[in-house]
């Protein structure tokens, strides 16, 4: 046992050079460099901020990992987000139920919508573009009729909670006052998430599984895999996630909002892209769309204290995005 | 022949190195007009290194090209095919939806009046098609033409674009019997009108076939050029791969035990009918027939992978109906692909992952997977049956042809299946892993597992089977057994089994 787990460790560290060491590295520059160059970046309350912040983006992100491996695409994944945050705000606030079960019932409702994509994906046929782009459509309209397109507010504290729990120790602040130092609870949630979908891709079945279809449908059929179990697996576990990061959003903006999670795919897909995953299929890590997330959100953050204008920011991101896909097929060329 | 002296290509001293590697070494070959040069080597001996030298894919580290007398100057793919260079490789280059003559302009489409002269593009190619007798509309869609007949144009669509050297690489890898029989008569042509041909082919017979000289390479060196007519089998591959390889398929035999597959009138509509065969422990079941003779649907029925309509299927006495590869697996089927690219590997994936690729619930509990005994089985099937691989981390579409059969074969071994159905296994393949691919088949017969195997290349399959079923058009013409095909002198009687495949009873 020993011995294996001896064997394992550097290729752990190996596959992360190989796979996403590029986007690794210009993340610690760029924050070295923003520690240096801003007098905000390194303190607690930024880092705190940024890490509760990407904490959402990061899931959505890892659940579309998941489903870019198996070489579809779920752009679903924004309502996904709403849709959960939404009806958590109408059973909590207007039906007066229980938090944790109306939580449940949100995740389940966005697990429904995973299976139908994977049903449309894989027993219609559809392309996933085409099928999640159905989804999209739809659950944002459901959304707007159930909410009557408003906000919903009024959540009690109980629920609020959710998101301004941080895990930590009492201390002070610079000026002597009171305050609790530790981790967010939202960014526990995703550390949690980021561990539980590194686990399945490293050590499940099904891990192994998403990647075989991705890399080869009909290689993976004839091996005796089950295509079918793998793409509804993929898809229903992305809804989940991001039905889990629908309902901390919810409750970090203290109100069901019919507009949550617009544009979170496209985020979600550049965090994927630039970790190293491949839009055709069978590559793509945990670890590498946890670096892309970190790293889209740390240029966002970094330009604000630098006070560069949001377009600028946007412009960089989209640099990045490019950039990334542009060294990795670069530097396959060159290995052949 | 016709072989005037006039060298139409000359390459001196080709060096190439590669980050790490020195690919080639002082190598030198030529081509005259008329002539077929075959140049032979197994997979990494840098055959297709220097044709891609070339074909000005990429640059020789040093060394000079001559068209003629001059020495060549062109720096890339497109300049080399103005000089009058052309390809055919083995995978087709066509663009599959668009038109044969839309592909003899690709990129290159005439216009009159700012818009595409269509008559001209189809005049154009009706008459090259014509000179070469191909008998081939035009205006044909590619993907609805047969895999001979795209390569027939893929030929003609090089002629049309003014080369005077075509490279043929592995040209009948893909192809049924009659369709090389055209291909060589077309090529033959072309060595008529003054063309030079440069050949690569693992099939040593066509060598013998149709070339006029051939050249080894071997390891990145030059090894010698033969006259064709002055040498024989046994001494080119003593060049290539440096040993003695007398008798290729003189495998060690099973003993035959019980039946373990019983097929009883197998048949699918506009498939197959009737297959009826039994399958015993230690045996070899060849299955001959010509490209779309029905043989591989039946393997795949029986295995799960596609549907059948009626019949029966019996594994070791018990009744079975595999409706997906995994029940079929279940039942102790294994079943190696033709294709290994499109549908045997995970390309993309390690050496690791694809050995363990049909067995990950086998070293799983509860859905997670044993990380040792997956590192474990790699390690052992790398060893055991050789597989060159500089890691088991290695992805596989770095491995050559031969390795990535091996992986293919790793992957089923760990299933310690009872039945192996082995679907042109060789094809792309050189020499030497041949070779070992057949001492693999060896062992498992030897362990009393049953093989089934599948080849259109006939001293493959004569070789090597216990009895042979021959297939035409879907039906199950005969089963041969060894004493019918084998003559006592180790010479094979091949005649019967072609006129069986082409449907002659």
């Amino acid at each position: 046992m020993n011995g294996a787990e001896k064997a394992v460790k550097p290729n752990v560290l190996r596959n992360m050079a190989n796979s996403y060491g590029v986007p690794f590295a210009f993340l610690i520059i760029l924050a070295i460099g923003l520690s240096f160059g801003t007098d905000s970046f390194l303190t607690y309350d930024n880092i705190f901020n940024l890490f509760r912040s990407t904490a959402v983006y990061g899931i959505v992100a890892i659940a579309e990992t998941y489903v870019i491996i198996t070489g579809g695409i779920d752009i679903s994944v924004g309502p996904n987000v709403g849709l959960s945050g939404m009806i958590v705000a109408l059973l909590v606030i207007q039906q007066g139920m229980n938090m944790w079960l109306a939580m449940l019932i949100g995740i389940i409702a966005c697990a429904v919508v995973g299976f139908a994509n994977g049903a449309m994906v894989f027993d219609g046929k559809l392309p996933p573009f085409i099928a999640t782009l159905g989804s999209l459509t739809i659950i944002r309209a459901v959304i707007m009729l159930i909410s009557g397109a408003r906000n919903i507010t009024g959540f009690d504290s109980s629920f609020l909670q959710i998101a301004q729990t941080t895990l930590g120790f009492p201390g002070t602040d610079a000026k002597g006052d009171p305050m609790s130092y530790g981790i967010p609870l939202m960014a526990l949630v995703w550390i949690v998430i980021i561990a539980i979908a590194f686990f399945i891709i490293r050590k499940t079945t099904f891990g192994r599984n998403i990647f075989a279809i991705g890399s080869n449908t009909e290689a993976a059929r004839l091996s005796g895999i089950s295509v079918r179990k793998t793409t509804y697996g993929a898809y229903i576990f992305s809804a989940v996630l991001c039905g889990i990061g629908g309902i901390l959003l919810t409750s970090r903006l203290a109100s069901g909002i019919p507009t949550l999670g617009t544009g979170y795919e496209l985020d979600a897909i550049a965090s994927a892209v630039v970790g190293g995953a491949s839009m055709s299929g069978g590559e793509g890590s945990v670890g590498g769309t946890v670096v892309g997330a970190i790293l889209i959100a740390t240029i966002r953050n970094g330009g604000v204290l630098l006070g560069l204008n949001g377009q600028i920011i946007e412009i960089i991101i989209g640099c990045l995005i490019v950039g990334a896909v542009l060294i990795d097929s670069l530097s396959k060329k060159r290995a052949r | 022949m016709g072989i005037e002296d006039k060298v139409l290509v000359r390459m001196e001293n080709i060096e190439k190195e590669f980050p790490g590697v020195k690919a080639l070494k002082g190598v030198k070959f030529d081509v005259k007009a008329g002539e077929i040069h075959a140049l032979v080597g197994e997979n990494g001996a840098g055959k297709s290194t220097l044709i891609k030298i070339l074909m000005g894919v990429y640059p020789a580290t040093s060394g000079k090209i001559f068209l003629g007398d001059k020495e060549a100057t062109y720096k890339n793919p497109y300049q080399a095919k103005m000089c009058g260079l052309g390809a055919v490789y083995q995978d087709i280059t066509l663009a599959l939806h668009l038109t044969v003559a839309e592909n003899f302009f690709l990129g290159n489409l005439p216009l009159k009046m700012g818009l595409i002269d269509w008559k001209t593009v189809n005049s154009v190619t009706q008459q090259t098609l014509n000179d070469l007798n191909i008998d081939i509309n035009p205006r044909t869609i590619v993907k609805n033409l047969t895999v001979g007949q795209q390569e027939m144009v893929t030929i003609a669509k090089t002629v049309h674009q003014k080369a005077n050297v075509i490279v043929f690489d592995e040209p009948t890898a893909l192809l049924a019997n009659e369709e090389v029989s055209l291909l060589f008569d077309l090529i033959k042509k072309l060595t008529n009108r003054g063309y030079g041909i440069i050949y690569i082919s693992h099939r040593l017979e066509e060598i013998f076939a149709i070339c006029d000289r051939v050249t080894v390479l071997k390891d990145g060196t030059y090894v010698d050029t033969l006259n064709v007519k002055e040498t024989n089998q046994d001494e080119l591959v003593k060049l290539m791969v440096g040993r003695d390889i007398h008798d290729m398929y003189g495998i060690e035999k099973g003993t035959i035990g019980e039946t373990v597959l019983k097929v009883d009138k197998l048949t699918k509509e506009g498939k197959f009918k009737d297959v009826t065969f039994e399958l015993k422990k230690g045996q070899i079941l060849g299955m001959f027939g010509l490209v779309g003779a029905g043989r591989t649907e039946v393997c795949r029925a029986l295995f799960g992978a596609d549907p059948y309509d009626s019949g029966d299927v019996y594994v070791k006495g018990k009744k079975i109906h595999n409706k997906t590869p995994i029940e079929g697996m279940r039942n102790s089927i294994a079943f190696l692909t033709e294709d290994r690219k499109k549908d045997g590997l995970c390309l993309g994936l390690s050496v690791e992952f694809n050995t363990n690729l049909a067995s990950y619930p086998m070293i799983a509990k509860n859905g997670l997977v044993n990380l040792k005994s997956e590192r474990e089985r790699a390690d052992k099937y790398i060893e055991a049956i050789n597989i060159k691989t500089p890691s088991p981390r290695q992805r596989c579409k770095n491995l050559s042809g031969g390795n990535q059969q091996k992986v293919v074969i790793a992957k089923w071994m760990c299933r310690d299946s009872e039945i192996f159905i082995f679907d042109e296994p060789t094809v792309g393949v050189d020499v030497g892993a041949k070779v070992e691919i057949y001492k693999l088949i060896e062992a498992l017969v030897a362990q009393g597992k049953a093989v089934i195997l599948i080849s259109s290349y006939l001293p493959e399959v004569m070789g090597l089977s216990d009895d042979m079923i021959v297939m035409a058009e879907g039906k199950q013409m005969a089963i041969l057994n060894k004493s019918e095909f084998y003559y006592e002198n180790g010479k094979l009687n091949e005649e019967k089994a072609l006129k069986l495949a082409s449907g002659i009873a």
